[in-house]
């Protein structure tokens, strides 16, 4: 017993084991069944948890939603709703190659599975590229997490103020301001100057809004509805992209895990290192990418079709 | 063991009937399942152009929901595997469920404070920095 048998070792003739003629059956399990099953108990306790990790994040969009529920509306618009349902589809099929993949694996076919897997692979890369386009035409419109707030070049090509809650409209000089007026124009202080005192009813040291710090901005007033008709952009707006690249950052991450794990794959099956005595690392490969599809079924109507 | 077509058989020669463990599903099925996501995804993009009111959520969630059914249970072989690991799966929803319910309760008791919280906020932000 000085070696165990690892069912990941393309060893097909040097695995004599006391234990059995089966080179990829461990010595600590009794049945190739009972190594299956068990990897894949861990493997789906790992999917549980990857469940749970990501819903830390389903509870940003639940509450942010629920506080907000303007932004979201403003922000499926301004997704490009074909581009997503592409990726949809994109994934979907990828879904399917690598089914077929797992299916090529079970039966031991040896050339299928290899041309399978970099199917699976280039739809990945598709899915990737398709994001990039998306996430490029974000950082031009300026919603790129954050940063554009600072440079007070606005979002949505909407100047800063308008996107931070802090339009100057035509109350602005109004003594009868409302308490979040006056927040609003509190923002608007760049960082480093001397805070502007709530309800002063002198404005005229406020700065101008373009150099506004994207942080805290109040809810937006009621009114704000109305800027929709107008192609304007509600406040907050920044809070959903912030919430859009959250979420699909996280699981971009997961494709591009998922995109290494499958040129692993292919450049072992290249080598013809599965049959059907040894696909265990195809099967859990695969349910982990049927996962992260499955991600990507419900962040796709979340972020571009419910507004 | 749920999986009747489980083999003991090691000695299986590759490309035959007989496999090593794991359920094999057929061409046809998994093509099917393909077929119906599919579908579901023109529902759900066509459905989301009509304005439905607050049932868009709910349709979009419940075409979702029967999408992420039709992976779990064919693509990832849950209709065929021990009834277990659809256990963690439902489990591990059942305690997102939890997690986002008592956030969302909690929220909904911070819903109408917010307008109290922000300016309290920023005025603890503008005590922080020191005027010059």
């Amino acid at each position: 017993m000085s070696h165990e048998a690892s069912h990941g070792h393309d060893s097909h003739g040097q695995g004599s084991h006391g234990s059995g003629h089966n080179p990829y059956l461990a010595h600590h399990f009794e049945t190739p069944e009972q190594q299956f099953s068990a990897a894949k108990l861990g493997m789906w306790l790992f999917m549980g948890q990857e469940v749970l990790f990501f819903s830390g994040l389903f509870c940003f969009y639940a509450v942010v939603r629920f506080n907000y529920p303007e932004i979201f509306v403003a922000g499926a618009k301004a997704l490009n709703k074909e581009l997503g349902a592409l990726n949809t589809v994109v994934l979907l099929v990828s879904s399917l190659t690598m089914a077929l993949g797992v299916r090529a694996a079970q039966l031991g076919k040896k050339r299928q599975l290899p041309v399978l897997l970099f199917l699976t692979f280039l739809c990945g890369t598709g899915f990737m590229v398709i994001k990039g386009f998306e996430y490029t035409a974000k950082y031009q419109h300026g919603t790129l997490w954050g940063v554009e707030g600072y440079k007070g070049k606005g979002r949505l090509g909407m100047p800063a103020s308008t996107m931070l809650g802090t339009h100057v409209d035509a109350h602005a000089g109004d003594a009868h301001a409302t308490p979040s007026d006056q927040v609003a124009h509190a923002a608007t202080r760049p960082p480093g100057t001397a805070p502007v005192t709530t309800g002063s009813p002198d404005r005229s040291d406020v700065p101008p809004p373009g150099v506004a710090p994207s942080g805290i901005a109040p809810e937006p007033a009621p009114k704000s509805h109305d800027h929709l008709l107008h192609g304007e952009q509600p406040a907050n707006l920044h809070r959903f992209f912030g919430v859009y690249f959250g979420l699909t950052a996280l699981h971009g991450l997961h494709v591009l895990v998922g995109m290494g794990l499958l040129a692993w794959l292919f450049l072992k099956s290249l080598k013809g290192a599965f049959n059907p005595q040894n696909f265990t690392q195809v099967e859990l490969v695969g349910l982990y990418w049927h996962l992260v599809d499955l991600i990507w079924i419900y962040l796709f109507p979340l972020l571009y079709l419910i507004g | 063991m749920s999986d009747s077509h489980a083999s003991h058989d090691l000695q299986a020669a590759p490309g035959a009937h007989e496999h090593g463990v794991g359920h094999v599903v057929p061409v046809k099925m998994l093509v099917g399942v393909l077929a119906a996501l599919l579908v579901l995804t023109v529902v759900t993009v066509g459905v989301s152009y009509i304005d439905l009111g607050r049932m868009n959520v709910v349709v979009a969630m419940a075409v979702a929901t029967v999408k992420a059914a039709l992976v779990a249970l064919f693509f990832m072989h849950l209709y065929w595997d021990k009834p277990f690991n659809g256990f963690l799966l439902v489990g591990s929803l059942f305690l997102v469920a939890v997690f986002l319910s008592f956030c969302m309760l909690d929220a909904r008791e911070y819903r109408d404070t917010r307008q109290i919280i922000a300016p309290a906020a920023l005025d603890a932000i503008n005590a922080l920095q020191p005027p010059k």
